[in-house]
């Protein structure tokens, strides 16, 4: 009976301890809250969760057979939301709160339209305009965190800033480009799109490579790599870190370049990889950016746990359309993400409530802000 | 039952993954006595006042309070119980005052209401008045991050005693006070007594037991062996039954053979964050293969010197030569490279990352060596695992899981024992050391008091700031004697006595003492 007792850590203290249970806890809640505001508005989630699942395995709803269509637009959505989660991951783990995916991406596909509409079509003209958009977001990014470490001005406000500047930037050069009307460009030459694969009635293409690479690569840098160490010492004690030698103005930079690298990536994969023909003038931010934070978030800003919470936003883009097709609103998947970043709040609130297990000291609570 | 007990836990069972800190544990405090706990680093001491303070819930075990059996599941009912205490690491705001870290939750407001102006002078009052009874000497107006680690204690202290709690726990109160310090605190523990109170006193000296406890509680490994009645035990016994082996206390060391100048300061000025010129033209010489000593009252300028020395903070005017190097503004990086080590005085500040495992925390500084490398910048986690296992035997650091156990999660004296490892272990020619032996058991502090000297021995220069007077005459070939941002004097450790420096050190506060 004592050995029972020793070996048992409460079922709280693990739950707490494990990130993982509690994103995935925190994601169920969503749903169980967007579930109950279905019934409320008097539809039927079920069809719902068959939206849901249909944009997952690829099941068509009007003839019982198989569309794979929808998993191709769902793989390609989630794109865009996974680099922007290491936008906001990347930063995250060196101790920054970058609310700049969105200006990054931005900057990104900006620089790839340029590229691609200003240069002569060439072939591998797209892979030109991919490192553009790296560079450009990583400039972005890299803004910031000279800012930061050299002024110490706060990354969160010189992001969000540079966000709208990045906007209307985008605008002045975009406006200039061939073809210019008020939203769109010439069409982008067949050289600068990427090359479709697997599902060619989806908009699914190469891009998901790039994706997947980026995963790896996260994965790799923050775990595995010397610089990655430094990375995650300066996140968790900025203090010891600069005290033991490691430069944590360097890494403070440059942890902001490579997250802008990432989201400028997923700006440039969106443009490239999309079945409009032509380059964007955009009046308003497609979101990718501040969804990402959301998806980082959920993903604990772990490689993998990013990958699948980036599934899950691309699952409930993909959704959208069939749910209006089952008569459910599609605003429903906006409120379960929104509830998923609220719950997700919680999970510092689940922190504090760890620690103050750990610790419980009340002051503690304060002191740790 | 002739004796009423203030508190009794009773077959306390606590365990963590991998350890079992607290086993089977009976603890009886009588009413208004003072109680020791006594234990090795990770015995379970910080542990068990946890579960008595509602830090911790326990697996197993009752607790009752003046007779009552209660539940204290969480601090507030400890409080609420006239249980109060002072933490081993310090819970304060850093940028807050004296008198708003006192008032932290419970602030005393004008009118009602969630935006009620505060009102702060009554506590500031309180706080001022209770300073002054006590002889704190703390300013209620200054803020933590500009008061020394020995102040920030004092103002734990100072928050139970404002919060009129009845028992008092206080967890290793004294390992960062001066001698002088100490007897003040002594003096206010046997005050606190006379006036009715119950104090459970954590910690590693003995001295200090024998001066005010009176019974003792020995801790070990989990298990508690035996409570005895201080008068009855001398140190050495109460030593043997902690570590169950007998202690030396004093360090053998061969005379020394010191060398070329190692450490050179000459001419220094620093400046705290607030502007205040903290050291003046200060001169240091440390030779290779000495320990040079500083000895002085807590607040003289010794942390903005560490911190001048290892390049945590601007220099103002002079220079700090490493073996006749330059390295007064270079930056972090290159002083270790160059040969500096850092044991650093705020160790869960600067020392370690407490979400890093111990294996990340041995390889801080030297993550970035090619015996750490593998292809492609990758870090080779099996040299730390096995460099960390490597250490962990070397200086007994207790430890639930080994090499992969979170550097947060270990007792207090065990984290100092993984800092003084990796700097001890990478051997640099110049080791600057603050309060080595902070919250280490005797045990441990005869250990790395061994590794020091050996260190000497291999010609290495140590500087070496404590507050205790003991282990600077114990270890040292040299002392210097700092006072107000200058060396005084500077004497060969044989030819000096401690009352002899323990006077300069005094005079030297009393004078600074009339300058506020
Ligand atoms: N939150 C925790 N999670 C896991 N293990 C813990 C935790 N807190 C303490 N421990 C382990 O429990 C044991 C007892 O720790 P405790 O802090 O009570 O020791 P202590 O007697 O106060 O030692 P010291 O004199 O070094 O302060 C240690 O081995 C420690 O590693
Ligand atoms: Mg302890």
């Amino acid at each position: 009976m004592k050995r029972n007792d020793l070996n048992r850590t409460s079922f709280i203290d693990w739950f707490l301890g494990n990130d993982g249970a509690i994103s995935f806890a925190v994601v169920i809640l969503g749903f169980i809250f967007g579930t109950i505001i279905v019934l409320l508005v008097g539809k039927n989630p079920i069809n719902m969760y068959k939206s849901l699942l249909y944009s997952m395995i690829g099941r068509a709803r009007s003839n019982g057979g198989w569309n794979f269509r929808y998993i191709g637009e769902t793989l390609n959505y989630s794109i865009p939301f996974v680099l922007c989660g290491f936008a906001m991951a990347f930063a995250y783990r060196v101790g920054l709160f970058n609310v700049g995916g969105e200006g990054q991406y931005i900057m990104g596909m900006t620089a790839a339209q340029t590229v691609a509409l200003l240069l002569p079509p060439f072939p591998g003209q797209w892979v030109v305009c991919l490192l553009a958009a790296i560079m450009a977001g990583a400039i972005w990014g890299g803004i910031v965190g000279l800012l930061k470490a050299r002024f110490k001005v706060s990354e969160v406000v010189a992001t969000i800033m540079l966000n709208y500047i990045a906007l209307y930037l985008s605008r002045l050069i975009c406006l200039q480009h061939p073809g210019a009307t008020t939203y769109n460009t010439a069409a982008l030459p067949a050289t600068s799109k990427l090359a479709k694969f697997l599902i060619p009635s989806s908009n699914l293409n190469i891009g998901f490579f790039f994706m997947l690479a980026a995963v790896f690569i996260y994965w790799f840098v923050m775990e595995k790599t010397k610089a990655g160490f430094a990375f995650r010492a300066t996140g968790y004690n900025q203090d010891a870190a600069r005290c033991s030698g490691i430069p944590v103005v360097r890494s403070i930079s440059v942890s902001m370049a490579v997250a802008g690298a990432f989201a400028g990536l997923a700006g440039a994969l969106v443009l490239l990889g999309g079945a409009y023909p032509k380059g964007r003038i955009i009046v308003s931010m497609d979101n990718y950016g501040f969804n990402g934070m959301a998806v980082a978030l959920v993903g604990n800003c772990r490689a993998i746990g990013t990958l699948l919470a980036g599934l899950l936003f691309g699952v409930m883009k993909q959704s959208q359309s069939l749910m209006q097709d089952m008569d459910i609103p599609k605003e429903i998947t906006y409120i379960i993400q929104g509830l998923i970043v609220v719950f997700i709040a919680l999970r510092a609130g689940l922190q504090l409530v760890r620690e103050y297990r750990a610790k419980r000291i009340v002051a503690s609570k304060v002191a740790s802000v | 039952m002739q004796d009423k007990y203030a508190i009794q836990m009773i077959g306390i069972t606590k365990a963590f993954p991998g350890i079992i800190a607290n086993d089977n544990i009976m603890l009886n405090v009588k009413e208004n006595e003072i109680h020791a706990l006594l234990g090795e680093n990770g015995a379970g001491k910080s542990t068990l006042m946890s579960i008595l303070f509602g830090a911790y819930s326990p697996d197993a075990g009752e607790i009752r309070i003046h007779g009552n059996a209660v539940r204290i599941k969480d601090p507030n009912v400890a409080t609420s119980l006239g249980i109060g205490m002072v933490h081993q690491h310090f819970k304060l705001v850093h940028n807050y005052t004296v008198t708003q870290n006192i008032v932290l939750g419970r602030e005393p407001r004008r009118g009602k209401g969630l935006f009620a102006p505060l009102k702060l002078d009554d506590a500031r009052q309180k706080a001022k008045d209770l300073s002054d009874r006590y002889g704190l000497f703390i300013d209620p107006d200054a803020k933590i991050e500009d008061i020394t680690v020995g102040q920030q204690q004092r103002v734990e202290i100072l928050k139970t005693l404002y919060s009129d709690s009845d028992i008092i726990i206080l967890d290793e109160p004294t390992a960062v006070l001066t001698p002088q310090e100490i007897d003040e605190l002594m003096q206010i523990i046997r005050r606190l007594k006379q006036e009715g109170k119950t104090i459970i006193l954590i910690t590693h000296k003995l001295k200090e037991i024998k001066a005010v406890a009176d019974r003792c509680s020995v801790l070990r490994r989990g298990k508690l062996i035996d409570t005895v009645d201080v008068a009855g035990v001398s140190e050495n016994q109460l030593a043997s039954l902690m570590v169950g082996r007998p202690v030396s206390f004093e360090i053998e060391k061969a005379d020394k053979k010191s060398g070329a100048v190692m450490l050179s300061i000459k001419g220094l000025n620093v400046k705290d964050s607030t502007g205040v010129l903290r050291v003046k033209d200060l001169d240091l010489e440390v030779r290779s293969g000495e320990i040079m000593g500083v000895a002085g009252v807590d607040g003289n300028g010794q942390s903005n010197m560490l911190d001048a020395i290892c390049g945590l903070c601007k220099v103002q005017s002079g220079t700090i030569e490493l073996d006749g190097c330059d390295i007064t503004s270079m930056p972090i990086k290159e002083r270790i490279q160059k040969g500096l080590g850092f044991i650093p005085e705020d160790r869960q500040r600067y020392g370690l990352v407490n979400e890093f495992t111990i294996a990340e925390n041995v390889i801080l500084k030297d993550y970035d060596k090619s015996r750490y490398s593998k292809p492609l910048g990758v870090l080779n986690m099996d040299a730390a695992k096995a460099q960390a296992d490597e250490l962990i035997k070397q200086f007994d650091v207790r430890s639930a899981q080994g090499s992969a156990t979170k550097a947060g999660s270990l007792s207090g004296g065990n984290q100092q024992k993984v800092i003084v490892a990796r700097e001890i272990s990478l051997s640099p020619k110049v080791l600057v050391v603050a309060q080595p032996t902070r919250g280490l058991d005797v045990g441990a502090i005869e250990y790395i008091r061994h590794r020091i000297v050996a260190e000497r021995d291999k010609g290495r220069a140590v500087l070496l700031v404590s507050f205790e007077l003991d282990e600077i005459m114990n270890l040292c070939d040299r002392i210097a004697t700092i006072s107000k941002g200058s060396i005084v004097s500077v004497d060969d450790a044989k030819s000096v006595t401690a009352h002899e420096i323990g006077l300069r050190m005094a005079g030297s506060k009393e004078a600074s003492d009339e300058e506020k």
